[in-house]
């Protein structure tokens, strides 16, 4: 199943000032692969999708991203070599039009897939087409996660970093979120890394898993290992499912 | 009537100018949150660099009025815009990040230079420049109160007109002003979005200035004298209009511009030529009080 890998973080940290929320962190991702970064909150995981994208830059380790190292780079010049992120909290543009920030998340692309790829996503979300000339801020919040998403594919991304799709959604919406992220991986190939608290769904839909706990991972494997293993099942899935 | 009339025209004519400045303002404190202290000094270099400009045209023997205007405009506007850039880069850039009073301190350190440095190379005292645009007509005449519009304040307003217009299309149409706006509204976003947002930045400032130093061209015609001092003043009427507009609104400050220009007229007209400076900044202060957004400002809180 793996392919080649696309995503390997060695030994990575990271700090605010003088806190350090990423210390020592080793992440593989393979291309075509789905893989679940789960813990607390607190733990990290923001941070590490963030750092992978230069903000802030790692105080120390390597990200390497098809081969590449990327810690030194500027984040532009970062999110322009395949890498789009749908971040925590949406930041989904407020006083711009739907289908104006999915523009702005083709700023990488080529102009010439521009149509193609809006209707790509319009398929996807058929629900953002309705919305298409609205503003970002007065979408309700599953819309708005459905439009970071679309705005993250409009870049024509190889590895998509998704930060809790699911937080603040209804059940419905959850499954309907994650449903498309398997879409989006096996019939487009896009490789996927996937942060969530929602860690039962998550590792369902995961090939792989990792377990995040004050900075370190503490747990790796194949995402039906970590569910079916007792000390996740404790922690993360308790009172859950 | 007829008095009020023409006062409405002279003010207009301000207007504009001030809102021209204004923009500048408004769009580097909607992109970083800061006001650019050395923003009226790019106006006055507009102003120098017109009389400098003048002169060397007419040593080479060019005088047709709109040949001027082009050429003066072509020359000005690239050496403000590079200086606007300079700004950004010497005292903003470095200095994003540190406690917010740096760089406005730095700014300021910018400008005094700059005042310096041109009342140095240009001298303490006002210096003119010959008629440009000559002329214009009588709009009206009753009691023997003629209304006088000069072709040069029509040239001013209609440009002006045409400058909203792009500017506006620029901002609301192209990739660039998508990723201004982008930047405007969630800075870390855009750069996710691999929005080069220092270049972004940096352009702001060029447009910024460019339009101060089309201002600064203008007023160089319109008053025939420019002094170093000039800047300190218009900048800070046209920081006055961009805070009564509404600071971070494009179309408020040129409505700030507007109405400053049409008070100050009115103002001077009817109460006291003297005063006028004491009319735009108590505006100033009662909308700082009052309402500190502004016309058409967004309360802040919606700041990402
Ligand atoms: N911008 C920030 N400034 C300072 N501390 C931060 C910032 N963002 C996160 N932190 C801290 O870093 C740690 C990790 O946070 P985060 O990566 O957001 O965790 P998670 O996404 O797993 O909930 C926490 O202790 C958090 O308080
Ligand atoms: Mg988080």
């Amino acid at each position: 199943m793996p392919g080649f890998p696309m995503l390997e973080v060695r030994g990575l940290h990271a700090r605010y000032g003088a806190i350090e929320a990423l210390r020592g962190v080793d992440i593989d991702v393979a291309q075509g692969e789905i893989v679940t970064l789960i813990g607390a909150n607190g733990a990290g995981k923001s941070t590490l999708l963030m750092t992978i994208c230069g903000q802030p830059r790692a105080s120390a380790g390597s990200i390497r991203y098809e081969g590449r190292d990327i810690a030194g780079l500027a984040t532009f010049e970062i999110m322009r070599l395949g890498i789009a992120q749908s971040p925590e909290g949406r930041r989904v543009f407020p006083r711009m039009t739907v289908e104006e920030n999915l523009k702005l998340g083709a700023t990488v692309a080529d102009v010439k897939h521009y149509d193609a790829d809006l209707a790509r996503v319009y398929k996807l979300f058929p629900r953002l087409e309705e919305r298409r000339a609205q503003r970002g801020g007065t979408l309700s919040g599953g819309e708005q996660q459905m439009l970071a998403i679309g705005r993250a594919l409009m870049g024509r991304p190889r590895l998509l970093l998704l930060d809790e799709p699911s937080l603040g959604l209804a059940p419905m919406l959850v499954k309907q979120i994650f449903a498309t992220i398997r879409e989006i991986n096996a019939a487009e190939g896009v490789t996927i890394f996937l942060v969530e608290q929602n860690a039962y769904h998550a590792l369902r839909l995961a090939h792989r898993g990792y377990v995040m706990v004050n900075g370190r991972i503490t747990l790796a494997g194949p995402a039906s290992d970590l569910l079916a293993n007792p000390e996740v099942r404790a922690a993360y899935l308790e009172g859950g499912h | 009537m007829e008095y009020f009339l023409q006062q409405a025209i002279n003010g207009l004519t301000l207007g504009a100018i001030y809102g021209l400045i204004a923009i500048g303002y408004t769009m580097v404190y909607g992109i970083i949150g800061m006001i650019n202290f050395a923003h009226g000094e790019v106006f006055m270099i507009g102003s120098f660099l017109t009389v400098i400009f003048i002169t060397v045209l007419g040593s080479l023997g060019i005088h047709p009025t709109f040949t001027i205007i082009a050429l003066v405009l072509l020359l000005v506007i690239p050496f403000t815009g590079v200086w606007g850039w300079s700004i950004e880069r010497a005292a903003y850039r470095p200095l994003r990040g540190s406690f917010r009073l740096a760089p406005l301190i730095s700014a300021i350190g910018m400008s005094i230079f700059l005042q310096n440095l041109v009342q140095f190379l240009q001298g303490a005292r006002n210096k003119p420049i010959p008629v440009v645009v000559p002329g214009g007509f009588t709009l009206v005449e009753s009691d023997g109160f003629p209304v006088q519009v000069r072709w040069l304040q029509i040239v001013i307003v209609v440009m002006t007109v045409a400058l909203m217009i792009g500017l506006t299309t620029l901002i609301h149409r192209t990739r660039f002003g998508r990723a201004q706006r982008a930047c405007e509204q969630d800075m870390k976003m855009a750069m996710l979005l691999g929005i080069d947002v220092n270049r972004t930045i940096s352009a702001t400032f060029v447009l910024g200035a460019g339009l101060a130093g089309i201002a600064g061209v203008m007023v160089a015609y319109y008053y025939n004298v420019v002094n170093f001092y000039d800047g300190f003043l218009a900048g800070l009427k046209a920081f006055t209009a961009a805070v009564l507009g509404g600071i971070g609104s494009v179309p408020g400050a040129m409505l700030g511009g507007l109405l400053l220009g049409l008070i100050e007229a009115m103002w001077s007209a009817y109460f006291s030529i003297e005063y006028k400076d004491f009319a735009a900044f108590s505006i100033l202060v009662l909308v700082l009080i009052f309402r500190p957004t502004g016309i058409l400002g967004r309360p802040e809180i919606e700041k990402v």
